[in-house]
């Protein structure tokens, strides 16, 4: 069972991750989707991983998803976890930031299912063998 | 190809109507300030959220009317939130023609039709009449010190923020704030209200490891006219240190291997306490090389200290001291103005009155600092609630209010205990199992309300449930078994009466067997835990509706309220947390049991203790009517006689000097306002002293008790 962390604080984007993670066409095998409505949920919720992916929103008020990426850089328990940046700003600046801090990868909004999943799929393998 | 559940779809329509009404609430703050000319930079940029999200959500569910023009009116307030567009009533008007769009393209979305709205041509016009941006002006933010580490992950709009704050030549600081992960979002809040009298927060920044903690720092970055000794004095907190970030006037000349953009964070001298100048010095009135720089930021000060509770405890009793003090001048001045000493009188009154207003000040200052919000204990209790619950399987909810009452620390550490041992009762013995709570109509969860608020000097906390009630005929069932209460008394017991049973020792309102809990818990130590803090506990019940169980604590543990008695002519203080209730003596019922008088009160026998003879005061000649003030530590119970009541008053005690401390029935001395100083009696000492010899029917002899 894989654990994904899903940091957005629109209630309607976490249910279409949730909805494109879970669904029966998905080939990422049994995942349990946990989810963060704000950067502080995802604070309180960092520490009872571990996590095999942690799929964050950019622009979330107060903690924003490239505070969270460097957060999740420095701490020990989560160093290696996988980080994939999603934003509907398909700005260039806050890809290469991403990416700088430490973000495997940036997916712009919006996107369908099958990328996410596609997405998710190769962190999610990269992440199997780090920890194998 | 996109499968997008029937749910997921209504949850995409009920969000981006709500985020559309946000966003017209949102204008119409904004157009209320714009008409007194000011403009609030949050409020734009969340109207930028707003769209920026709408433009996520329409993309993500393939509403493209509503993706298109979120995309254009997103450019249009990103220029405005960055500067690069002046917020214009032209634009303001453009931004309430969009709301207006946006319902009706939403409205058209859910029922998947095409057709044309008209609003939206007006929209488009209209954004098309604005016209474009200005450039933005260069950055000016190496002027400062800045922490690389926090630069790295500034969205543009943070940037953009600090650096129009910087052009405006406002202070930077940085605020380092704990929070609890549990409340931050609230806290947080609070704080961003207070910050916002005096500045802008630009960015947060989360710091170090949460790592299991339940505590979590948080950088906040903040812009403000204001100089450091005034933000502290504003936003200080005993979680919150306040730094001013460094400012160089001029581009420095760094030596080698110093990297260009320095970390530099401390510089803040300590303000003054109070008084004088309140000026505190910043780098650019004195320019200092670089590596000087360094060795200052060595000198770590923060604005604020831990200071140990006992420490203000002495505090306190210096105030104690100096309250008789001030007695003592009082007596002075009106004995010198009595000896015809009139002008010396005079003086010597006008300073006591001064004296005292500074003394109350002093008192006031020294216990607002011991206060703490409830909210600590409260947040514990919620997560301890759903372990319990999981564990009875039982479905509770927990509803919380009045979580920031303030009240003294020491209390507050002394709390979670006994309120952990109710809220648990409350959960075991309380609320029913679904299945019982259905067939009687109550909805399957139960509910336990916490409450807190705060009444004249005192905090109440309710614990209320809304379980089975307690079953009095049960209760008393047991207590009669266990000899308690007598088979003859127990038909005279009222429904309160019987309802207090509960917190005898060693009863329980259910057999140990059958016991969820388990453990024992009994509420006789609730009570006794509560009386120690000098707090009282009442419960209330009703078969089938709930329980609730009240709890009167003092704000302070410093300050007691005390009934205040004469006896022989002198005035003493007996703390109300250790009176029950207070008769009318009848001398024709007492009576001398073992050598000790004694009379009966509802039903049981209570012995007597004539202050006046355990004090050796001479008892002026004539008939006296007399009172009995029934104090009462646990179970036992201790009638004590005095000449006359004054009534109930809020009392500081001060312990008494070292020549009597090894005099046992008085816990200090204390003032008692109107220039006179009385001894607090210690009742628990008093029952505890007399009580146990008259029990065991033994003679404890050889004490010294006091005598003036």
């Amino acid at each position: 069972m894989l654990r994904v962390l899903v940091v957005e604080d629109s209630v309607s984007v976490r249910a279409f991750v949730r909805n494109a993670l879970e669904a029966e066409e998905s080939d990422l095998g049994e995942i349990e989707v946990v989810e963060a409505a704000s950067g502080f949920d995802a604070l309180r919720l960092l520490p009872r991983g571990p996590y095999d992916l942690v799929i964050t929103d950019v622009n979330m008020p107060h903690i924003n998803g490239l505070e969270l990426v460097q957060f999740i850089r420095g701490s020990d328990q989560h160093r290696d976890t996988p980080v994939l940046l999603i934003s509907t700003s398909s700005s260039e600046r806050d890809r290469e930031r991403g990416l700088a801090l430490g973000a495997n990868a940036y997916l712009p909004k919006p996107f369908s299912p099958e990328s996410l999943r596609a997405e998710a799929a190769r962190h999610l393998a990269a992440g199997a063998r780090r920890t194998a | 190809m996109i499968e997008i559940t029937d749910k997921t779809r209504d949850e995409f329509f009920s969000e981006a109507q709500e985020i559309i009404e946000t966003l017209s609430r949102n204008l119409l703050s904004i157009d209320a300030m714009e008409k007194q000319g000011r403009t609030d930079p949050s409020l734009v940029n969340e109207a930028f959220r707003a769209v920026h999200t709408l433009k996520g959500l329409a993309g993500l569910f393939g509403a493209t009317r509503i993706g298109s023009i979120s995309h254009t009116l997103e450019d249009l307030l990103d220029d405005v939130r960055l500067g690069r567009q002046p917020l214009t009533v032209a634009v303001l008007d453009v931004l309430f023609v969009a709301v207006e769009a946006y319902h009706r393209l939403l409205a058209a979305e859910k029922s998947s039709t095409d057709e044309p709205i008209p609003v939206l041509d007006e929209l488009l016009t209209r954004l098309a009449a604005i016209g474009g941006a200005v450039p933005s002006r260069p950055t000016q933010q190496d002027e400062y010190d800045l922490d690389p580490g926090m630069l790295a992950v500034l969205t543009e709009y943070e940037e953009h923020r600090l650096r129009s704050n910087i052009e405006q030549g406002l202070n930077l600081y940085r605020l380092r704030v704990a929070f609890d992960l549990n409340t931050i979002d609230k806290a947080l809040e609070e704080i961003k209200d207070r910050a916002k009298l005096h500045g802008e927060i630009i960015t947060y920044l989360p710091t170090g490891d949460v790592g299991g903690g339940d505590t979590i720092d948080l950088d906040l970055m903040m812009a403000s006219s204001e100089d450091l000794a005034v933000l502290v004095g504003a936003l200080g907190a005993d979680n919150i240190v306040i730094e001013a970030v460094p400012r160089r006037r001029r581009p420095t000349v760094r030596p080698m291997g110093v990297p260009a953009v320095a970390v530099v964070i401390e510089q803040s001298e300590p303000a003054p306490a109070a008084g004088g100048g309140l000026s505190v010095r910043r780098e650019d009135e004195v320019p200092v090389p670089v590596v000087e720089h360094h060795e200052a930021s060595l000198r770590s000060v923060t604005q604020t200290v831990r200071v140990d509770i006992r420490k203000l405890d002495h505090l306190m009793n210096i105030v104690g001291e100096l309250a008789i003090v001030r007695s003592a001048l009082s007596r002075l001045a009106e004995r010198l103005r009595a000896e015809g000493q009139r002008q010396f009188g005079s003086e010597l009154m006008r300073m006591h009155r001064s004296f005292d207003r500074r003394l109350a000040e002093l008192q006031d200052g020294i216990l607002e600092v011991r206060m703490v919000p409830l909210g600590q204990v409260f947040d514990r209790l919620a997560r301890v609630v759903r372990q319990i619950s999981r564990d009875a399987g039982k479905e509770i909810r927990l509803v919380i209010t009045g979580a920031e009452t303030e009240i003294d620390k020491l209390i507050v550490e002394e709390l979670s205990d006994p309120l952990m041992h109710m809220i648990r009762n409350a959960i075991d013995h309380g609320i029913e199992k679904s299945d019982v709570r259905a067939s009687v109509g109550k909805p399957t969860a139960g509910t336990i309300a916490l409450n807190a608020f705060q009444k004249g000097n005192h905090v109440m906390i309710e614990i209320e449930d809304d379980g089975a009630g307690i079953d009095e005929a049960v209760l008393l069932t047991k207590a009669v078994a266990m000899g308690k209460v007598g088979t003859a008394e127990a038909s005279d017991l009222s429904r309160d009466e019987l309802l207090a049973l509960i917190f005898l020792p060693g009863l329980s309102t259910r057999d140990a067997a059958s016991d969820l809990s388990g453990r024992g818990v009994g509420m006789d130590v609730v009570k006794t835990n509560i009386g120690k803090l000098g707090g009282v506990i009442d419960v209330q019940s009703e078969r089938g509706i709930g329980t609730k169980l009240t709890i009167t604590l003092p704000i302070t543990l410093a300050i007691v309220s005390a009934l205040i008695v004469d006896v022989a002519g002198r005035t003493y203080a007996i703390p109300l947390a250790t009176v029950s209730e207070a008769i009318r003596l009848d001398e024709s019922g007492v009576r001398v049991v073992d050598g000790r008088e004694v009379m009966t009160l509802r039903g049981s026998t209570l012995p007597l203790c004539r202050l006046h003879r355990l004090l050796r005061l001479d008892v002026p000649p004539g008939w006296r009517r007399q009172f009995v003030v029934v104090a009462a530590v646990g179970n036992r119970r201790l009638g004590l006689v005095v000449d006359d009541l004054f009534g109930q008053q809020d009392i500081v005690i001060k312990p008494l000097g070292r020549s009597l401390r090894e005099v046992r029935g008085f816990s200090g001395a204390t003032e008692l306002g109107d220039q006179r100083v009385g001894l607090v009696i210690d009742a628990a000492a008093l029952i505890d002293e007399l009580l146990t010899g008259f029990e065991t029917r033994e003679r404890s002899g050889g004490r010294r008790w006091v005598t003036s």
